[in-house]
């Protein structure tokens, strides 16, 4: 009994601790002076690693996701002869849903998982070590490009898969099914809000960016310094960062389009 | 690669999301087409209001001049007051025109539609704040239903 407390206090202290030295971690590569101009090199570079290296597979999966939405949907719907529906049903379980989920999902296997994999391997060939003896900050130069770069690519990155999945049920749905081209988009436009879709859709995947970046960073930065410390980090930040994006989906889910 | 081609490949790739927020604001949302956002303010008292809500349509032969912006109670009569903000560019409808709340198809939204009078001398036309005083409410089935058993009961 009484171990059974010890445990859980420990895991509640440990998560505890965790979830402050992710903070210190962010609020040290955040604060101070932003230098643009000198450390600008570095951030591009970050942009297109983590950026455009993810486009490909949120290319293909956008489309397939919207051209399955379509084909799925459109049995559905002609049973009750509205196939003008088939729009609205593609785009809004996109921009609402799959879009900033999805794409979260596959920015966490990508993306997350490369970046935690590269800090963890910095810490234990000591680099970041070196970095601190020569006065260079770790956590500035390493950390705050990385977090940008995740904060702002995977919303941007959500709305290239919204397009290309809405593109995807165009194919499918007017193009093979047969579904009236113009009634695809004008039932859309009549359903879809800009403001509460497509804005509520974008605050979802930054919320969600700024999840999964920081657990990747933090599970990196915090990783055993050995080989299967690094493997162990890198597993739990796509387990972690999935389950939290799960999680808070739900809770924003609830917010947006619960009441 | 040099940071000259990052950075090429990298405003390609902001390019291409700006492109499909785009076609999400234009095509999908259809933010861009509302026409001009002046509008001027009616009010109608109804019965029964059944499904309508904010936001639905008020259409004129089927198109959309405005949107319902606002329902309240009115406390004395205890009937239901619907504001409704129209397209400065529709200003002409005269005093004798009615309101009736349709819906679209069997199963569809609920919507306002609004029939233009006829216009001679005496007739003004319809300003920011007046009332339509023409009004028809929605139809609730039960009572519709209710009705019908009624009338063959006494036949």
């Amino acid at each position: 009994m009484l171990n059974k407390l010890q445990q859980l206090g420990a895991a509640t202290i440990g998560t505890v601790q965790g979830l402050g030295r992710a903070s210190l971690m962010l609020f040290g590569a955040l604060w101070g002076r932003p230098r643009p101009v000198k450390s600008w090199p570095l951030y591009v570079k970050q942009f297109y690693v983590v950026g455009v290296l993810s486009l490909l597979i949120i290319l293909v999966s956008g489309l397939f996701i919207g051209m399955v939405l379509a084909l799925q949907g459109y049995t559905v719907l002609a049973k009750f002869g509205a196939e003008q529906m088939l729009g609205p049903l593609v785009a809004l379980s996109l921009l609402r849903e799959l879009g900033p989920v999805v794409t979260a999902l596959l920015f966490a296997g990508r993306a997350g998982s490369a970046l935690t994999a590269e800090i963890g391997l910095m810490k234990a060939t000591e680099q970041l070590s070196s970095m601190e003896m020569m006065a260079v900050d770790p956590l500035r130069r390493i950390i705050a490009p990385r977090f940008w770069a995740g904060l702002i690519c995977m919303p941007l990155l959500a709305l290239i898969f919204n397009a290309v999945g809405i593109l995807g049920g165009h194919l499918v749905g007017v193009d093979w099914l047969g579904v009236d081209g113009g009634g695809y988009w004008s039932a859309m436009q009549a359903n879809v809000d800009f403001y509460d879709d497509v804005v509520n859709g974008i605050i979802k995947s930054t919320v969600f960016a700024f999840v999964v970046t920081v657990i990747a960073l933090h599970k990196g930065f915090d990783a055993i310094p050995t080989s299967e410390g690094i493997s162990q980090a890198t597993t739990q930040t796509v387990v972690t960062a999935s389950l939290a994006v799960l999680g808070f989906d739900f809770i924003l889910t609830a917010v947006m389009f619960g009441g | 690669m040099t940071t000259r081609k990052l950075e090429i490949v990298v405003g390609a790739f902001v390019a291409i999301a700006i492109a499909a927020l785009l076609l999400l604001a234009l095509k999908v949302a259809n933010t861009g087409v509302t026409g001009s956002d002046e509008t001027y303010k009616l009010l109608a008292k109804f019965d029964n209001i059944g499904g309508l809500k904010v936001r639905s349509p008020v259409k004129v032969g089927g198109v959309v001049v405005g949107r319902v912006s606002d329902i309240q109670l009115d406390p004395e009569s205890f009937q239901p007051v619907v504001t409704i903000e129209i397209n400065a560019s529709y200003s002409n409808f005269p005093e004798t025109s009615s309101l009736a709340i349709l819906t679209s198809g069997l199963l569809g939204e609920q919507y306002l539609g609004l029939q233009a009078g006829f216009v001679d001398e005496t007739v003004t036309i319809l300003k920011n704040g007046d009332y339509v005083e023409n009004t028809k409410g929605a139809i609730v089935l039960e009572e519709l239903i209710g009705q019908f058993l009624f009338n063959r009961g006494n036949s």
